[in-house]
């Protein structure tokens, strides 16, 4: 990855204060931060320290206090609550360390969810919700209930879900806090395929240094802040 | 999401906690069951009104009678004066009431009132008795026929007043204890009529019996005849009684123009007011009875719709569980880019469907129940009131009880799918 790779989100001098007056508890506080296209980055800090916060406010799920964010050149406070839900939509992917699937469902009706908020067809996004259980290995699970599935295969389910509406950025939540090591490291090598392979950018919350240290960047967060300098790796 | 989209998941999500679900249709199937049951007993029962009476009809004849001005007020207002222009009878029979009584002299008042075609007087005989061949005598009620009034009948026909013959029709009960068969046998038979004239003496008339009515509950025991009978009757019973008993009667018949417009109607009504007389048609009579029984009806509603309202709130408490038990599903979904407007349409369509299932259940069964209670008691209790059938149900006054629930159960829906559309994904999703 080389300095000139376009910035998808830049946020400045970010910060996120909850309560007000005495109670008020600052979350984080003059973060900077940029996401660029087709790099890899890992946010770890301790639980508490502010790095899924920063991760909402970067996914467009939360709105920072102060500072300024923007979205493909785009600032975020212009934009209505009705884009923001669109963009998320079309450009973002998500992948929870407890998966949110709807256990009473098919593991297919999960995946298409994205695109039926979308607004797709039904016969379209079937097809395209097989091609990504396909690319995950589950085809085969397309029509068993997602309750049903072992760990790793809801978090597989989940990145197939994140996929499915073809995201330029996948936000990705402990991805493998739920799973025991060998699952968790075949869930790590699909998310860091989808990179290199598809040039899918990767946006890690984790407090676990392997995984992080897999990452192009890692940013560590404590108390709120940016705890070191951020290193830059070149690929 | 595309609405077709939002309903289906609605409808799946109604189903997704069963038990719960079941138990608020049930509320809702109780209240649209009652509901339709009581519209169906009003529609029934006007629909047996508008068919026994409604062909009384003629809109063009109007009974007259002086506005009554009698000793009954109100317990507030101050007894009135009595007017010597005015000629008094009073009746024992009715509880010694005082009524007005109308002359000749009125009759041609109302012939110069525009939009009235004719007059002429109701004078009405008293009869003792009616007997047939085994020379029983039974007691009745002896009325006119007026011009345009249909009744129902068995066999024959009805009496007309086009013709100058005396003709009379029975009801169907009295065909047998007459002495005749059956009702057919009657037919074109004489049967005589027996009153008292002036001087106290018994006498009769023979009149022609030229049909049979069907039984009613509002004409039972009723024996019609045409205008020249009563005539004839009025004439004999007035034999040796003093003239002013054939001078004043209480009733008069008018015949409007024919195609009357309603607002003319109403301006008859009120020359009539003006000259100290109602006029009244069939159908005003009719009027009378059916706000008694839409009174009764809407009561029975009102109770119909305090189950609904309740059931309203069964709605509420179970969605409002819902939303509660999918939080994380419905920031799940606000994370992938569902706007607030599409959530809160989501939870509102979940309202509906279950509106929709209580009350067509409800409806359905409502109307099968009703069949069957029709059945029951057409072949039992009301069986010889042939063409009553309590219980009336047509597409177009079950619809919009469906319509009806299904609107009060989007009601009942806002709230929680408004505490649905607001929640906020991070809070939704947040796990520490």
């Amino acid at each position: 990855m080389h300095q000139a790779s376009r910035t998808l989100i830049q946020a400045d001098h970010i910060s996120k204060t909850y309560g007000r007056g005495t109670n008020a508890f600052t979350a984080l506080s003059e973060v900077s931060l940029g996401v660029h296209e087709g790099e890899t980055i890992a946010i770890v800090g301790k639980s508490g320290s502010g790095k899924s916060t920063l991760m909402h406010i970067l996914a467009l799920l939360d709105s920072p206090t102060a500072g300024v964010l923007s979205v493909n050149g785009k600032l975020a406070s212009d934009m209505s609550s009705r884009d923001l839900a669109r963009l998320r939509n079309q450009t973002f992917g998500f992948v929870f360390q407890q998966f949110f699937l709807n256990a009473s469902s098919s593991v297919l009706d999960n995946v298409m969810l994205p695109l039926k908020i979308a607004g797709m067809g039904r016969r379209q996004r079937k097809q395209r919700a097989l091609e990504v259980l396909e690319q995950v290995d589950l085809a085969d699970k397309a029509k068993a209930n997602a309750g049903d599935l072992s760990g790793g295969q809801k978090q597989r389910v989940v990145i197939a879900r994140a996929l499915v509406n073809d995201p330029k950025i996948i936000f990705a939540d402990e991805p493998t806090g739920n799973l025991d090591s060998a699952t968790g490291q075949l869930v790590e090598n699909l998310l860091f395929r989808l990179n290199s392979e598809r040039g899918i950018t990767l946006v890690i919350v984790t407090h676990d240094a392997d995984l992080a240290r897999r990452c192009n960047r890692q940013v560590f967060i404590k108390d709120g802040q940016i705890a070191t300098p951020v290193r830059r790796v070149t690929i | 999401m595309k609405l077709f989209d939002i309903i289906s998941t609605a409808s799946t999500n109604t189903f997704r906690s069963k038990l719960r679900t079941i138990l608020t249709i049930l509320a809702i199937f109780i209240g649209a069951f009652t509901l339709t049951l009581t519209t169906g007993l009003g529609k029934g029962i006007s629909h047996y009104i508008d068919d026994q009476l409604g062909s009384l009809g003629a809109e063009d004849v109007l009974l007259i009678m002086p506005t009554t001005d009698n000793g009954f007020s109100s317990p507030n207002d101050p007894p009135k004066t009595y007017d010597a222009t005015k000629k008094t009878q009073n009746i024992e029979s009715e509880g010694n009431r005082t009524i007005a009584l109308m002359t000749e002299a009125d009759l041609e008042k109302f012939r110069k009132i525009d939009g009235i075609e004719s007059v002429t007087a109701y004078r009405q005989a008293a009869m003792d008795y009616v007997s047939g061949p085994n020379n029983q005598k039974l007691v009745g009620n002896l009325n006119l026929l007026l011009d345009g009034e249909k009744h129902a009948t068995e066999v024959g026909q009805m009496p007309t007043n086009d013709s100058d013959v005396p003709q009379m029709m029975i009801p169907s009960n009295y065909a047998k204890a007459l002495g005749f068969t059956d009702a057919g046998a009657s037919v074109n038979q004489q049967i005589t009529i027996g009153l008292t004239n002036g001087r106290g003496d018994a006498v009769t008339l023979a009149i022609a019996n030229v049909g049979v009515s069907q039984k009613s509950i509002l004409t039972s025991g009723f024996i019609y005849v045409n205008q020249a009978a009563m005539n004839k009757l009025v004439t004999l019973q007035n034999q040796g009684a003093p003239d002013s008993v054939s001078k004043y009667f209480q009733v008069a018949t008018a015949r409007l123009k024919s195609e009357l417009p309603a607002s003319k109607l109403t301006q008859v009504k009120a020359d009539l007011k003006k000259l100290g007389f109602d006029g009244m048609t069939v159908q005003d009579q009719i009027g009378v009875i059916k706000t008694v029984i839409n009174g009764i009806i809407a009561v029975l509603n009102g109770f119909a719709i305090i189950a609904l309202l309740a059931a309203g709130f069964g709605i509420i408490n179970t969605l409002l569980m819902s939303v509660q038990e999918r939080t994380k599903e419905i920031g799940l979904m606000k994370a992938m880019g569902m706007n607030s407007g599409k959530i809160f349409l989501l939870f509102s369509f979940e309202a509906v469907i279950l509106g929709f299932w209580g009350s067509f259940l409800g409806v359905m069964f409502a109307v099968a129940t009703g069949f069957g209670i029709n059945q029951i008691l057409m072949n039992g209790l009301l069986k010889d009131l042939s063409g009553l059938q309590p219980l009336s149900f047509t597409l177009q006054s079950v619809a919009p009880i469906v319509a009806i629930v299904m609107g009060l159960a989007f009601a009942a829906g806002t709230l929680p799918a408004i505490r649905a559309s607001r929640q906020d994904p991070i809070n939704s999703l947040r796990y520490e």
